[in-house]
């Protein structure tokens, strides 16, 4: 493990100190197999009560996490023959989200997604993964491109939120972000819609109108960051760890609040420590749920996305 | 940022207490929160609370504003008894609902219905910044969505006014999930050929922009009026650019092509009006 969280520190203690017990065992004649055997069953039970309960906050970091797959990342293992394409025909292509058409099994697919990089250098070519103005046009390009050919899109999201700039703002970040929730809304073709890592505000839902919406176990998906509800709320930015369990942000509370569909299973630690498995998680509920959409009529998909997210929200109604 | 757009200013229909103290009548003269120049309070009312001296826009609530659009005694007021509930449990949320319901007189911070404008029905919308800053909960959400619907249904026009610091916190991620809301509901308006006129008034910013603020036919704004995704602070915190003086405002839109006009708030019910009337179903025939 390359990069160890805080909570799993005790894991990682425990496993360097097996490690030194057989690496000692190895050279010599002492017999520790038991007391080996003893820690093995002590770090079996010690990863299931760290790893089975975490805390909105320690789900946050696990979501952050730098080895953390990307949409990149899980195409390779989802698709075939996928083919990148760029740019919005209007500005210019942002690397911040990627679109492409590949074959899901036997049938084409359109897949958007938000990309991040995993080091500073490509952090800085994709702007940490926030797009600007052009991201979003160039993913509504590909959406009425899917349309056209009859596609189903695949939209991967996993932003911290759309660009915060100069540019953004002269270039309509508000529009392009608008436009997108509202031909979302209208797209003739289905849409599915997986968080996989931070679903961040107005930025992330740009990608996030669709006919099925899942989120990763471990990954989160708010209105404004815990940093900055912290920092709005109580003017202090160091209250996030509170903040990420006021704002109910875990896919869990996604779910109890009913936004999200479907949560997809982690393997033991996060998605990092087995990306194939991940993958093979993702793809069931791709798979269960194109079987499902494809039945409907457009008249009737269109209707059961709108039904969808009519009845979001919670009110009341007063009598006089 | 929101308490950056709210806090300084306080709408012009309250005397602030340091006013009080300068020996001014309560609740009879009023200061131009631009050019300071002290007015009666009558005065600035009937002049739609836009300053004779240096033209500053200041906010109107909602029934304000309705009475300035709306042909006398027309306005009819729907989902008025919607209000919002406190779905994640938040900390003093109750609380702070009942003191702006009190304040405003209003249930929650958007007000809906129909009316005429220079004869012509519309489904309207309009934000009120002075409750929880005109913020998006639930019950802006689905009173928006709900107006969209039903001018739909009655083939009506469909005009919004907004003001807003955005996403309501204290409802979370079901804030940002009425951006979508309203959005589908504006594509079903539209796509079966209704027409969608957006204004943007003094400020509209955050989620409410970055959904039905931005998806009018026509997109028109006050003047000087703030308008934008991110907060200034926050862009200048992120960025270290340095920002024009006029950045995020309606007349900075304008030039940048995000806008169709900037239109001042006296010929605001007349040129509506106009637009209504190009745009009477079956114009085109005849
Ligand atoms: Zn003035």
């Amino acid at each position: 493990m390359k990069h160890v969280l805080e909570f799993e520190r005790p894991i990682v203690h425990l496993k360097e100190k097996i490690a030194e017990l057989k690496e000692i065992t190895k050279d010599s004649e002492i017999d520790l197999d038991n007391e080996i055997k003893t820690l093995e069953r002590k770090l079996a039970c010690l990863e299931d009560d760290v790893y089975g309960h975490l805390k909105p906050w320690e789900r946050v970091q696990v979501a952050r996490h730098p080895e953390r797959p990307t949409t990149l990342d899980y195409i390779k293992y989802l698709f075939t023959d996928f083919m990148e394409f760029h740019g919005d025909r209007r500005f210019g292509d942002d690397a911040a989200i990627v679109t492409g058409i590949a074959f899901y099994k036997d049938r084409p697919v359109t897949i958007i997604g938000h990309q991040r990089g995993k080091n500073t250098k490509e952090n800085i070519r994709r702007n940490f993964g926030m797009p600007h103005p052009e991201g979003y046009r160039k993913a509504l390009r590909h959406m009425k491109q899917a349309e056209k050919f009859n596609r189903p899109v695949i939209c991967f999201i996993d932003t911290k939120g759309a660009d915060p700039g100069k540019g953004s703002e002269e270039r309509g970040q508000s529009e392009a972000i608008a436009r997108n929730l509202m031909e979302m809304g209208g797209l003739k073709v289905p849409i599915i819609c997986i968080v996989i890592g931070e679903g961040g505000s107005g930025g992330a839902l740009a990608l996030g109108v669709g006919d099925k919406i899942y989120m990763l176990e471990n990954s989160t998906y708010s209105v404004i960051s815990p940093e900055g509800a912290a920092a709005l709320l109580w003017k202090d930015a160091n209250l996030a760890q509170r903040a990420a369990e006021t704002m109910k942000i875990t896919a869990h509370d996604l779910k109890e609040l009913a936004v999200i569909d479907e949560i997809i299973p982690e393997p033991k630690g996060g998605a990092h420590r087995h990306i194939e498995e991940q993958a093979k998680a993702i793809d069931q509920v791709i798979e269960s749920s194109l079987k499902e959409l494809q039945s409907l009529s457009v008249e009737e998909l269109l209707e059961k996305r709108w039904e969808k997210y009519k009845t979001i929200g919670d009110y009341d109604i007063k009598e006089d | 940022m929101l308490k950056d757009i709210f806090g300084k200013k306080k709408r012009y229909a309250t005397i602030p207490g340091e006013q009080a103290k300068q020996d001014i009548p309560e609740g009879l003269m009023i200061k131009c929160q631009s050019c300071h120049k002290i007015y009666y309070r009558k005065e600035m009312h009937k002049n739609l609370g836009v300053c004779p001296n240096c033209d500053f826009h200041h906010q109107l609530n909602a029934w304000e504003r309705i009475d300035s659009l709306f042909d006398e005694g027309t306005f009819v007021e729907w989902d008025k008894n919607l209000i919002s509930n406190n779905p994640l449990g938040f900390p003093g949320y109750e609380e702070k609902l009942e003191k702006d319901r009190k304040k405003t007189g209003l249930n929650e911070g958007v007000v809906t219905g129909t009316g005429l404008i220079e004869g012509e029905r519309v489904a309207f919308s309009v934000m009120d910044a002075g409750f929880r800053m005109g913020s998006m909960g639930s019950v802006v959400g689905e009173k928006i969505a709900r107006a969209i619907e039903r001018a739909r249904e009655e083939a009506l026009p469909y005009i919004i006014f907004t003001a807003s610091g955005g996403a309501r916190m204290q409802e979370g991620v079901l804030s940002l999930m009425q951006m979508s809301k309203t959005s589908i509901a504006l594509k079903r308006h539209s796509e079966a050929g209704n027409l969608i006129i957006s204004v943007m008034t003094h400020p509209t910013t955050g989620g409410v922009t970055a959904s039905f603020a931005s998806l009018g036919d026509y997109n028109f704004a006050e003047p000087r009026a703030l308008i934008g995704f991110a907060g200034r602070r926050i862009i200048e915190q992120t960025t270290r650019e340095r920002l024009p003086d006029d950045f995020q405002t309606a007349e900075f839109l304008l030039k940048h092509g995000q806008l169709d006009q900037v239109i001042h708030r006296h010929q605001m019910k007349q040129t509506l009006g106009t637009l209504l009337k190009l745009h009477r179903k079956g114009a085109s025939q005849l």
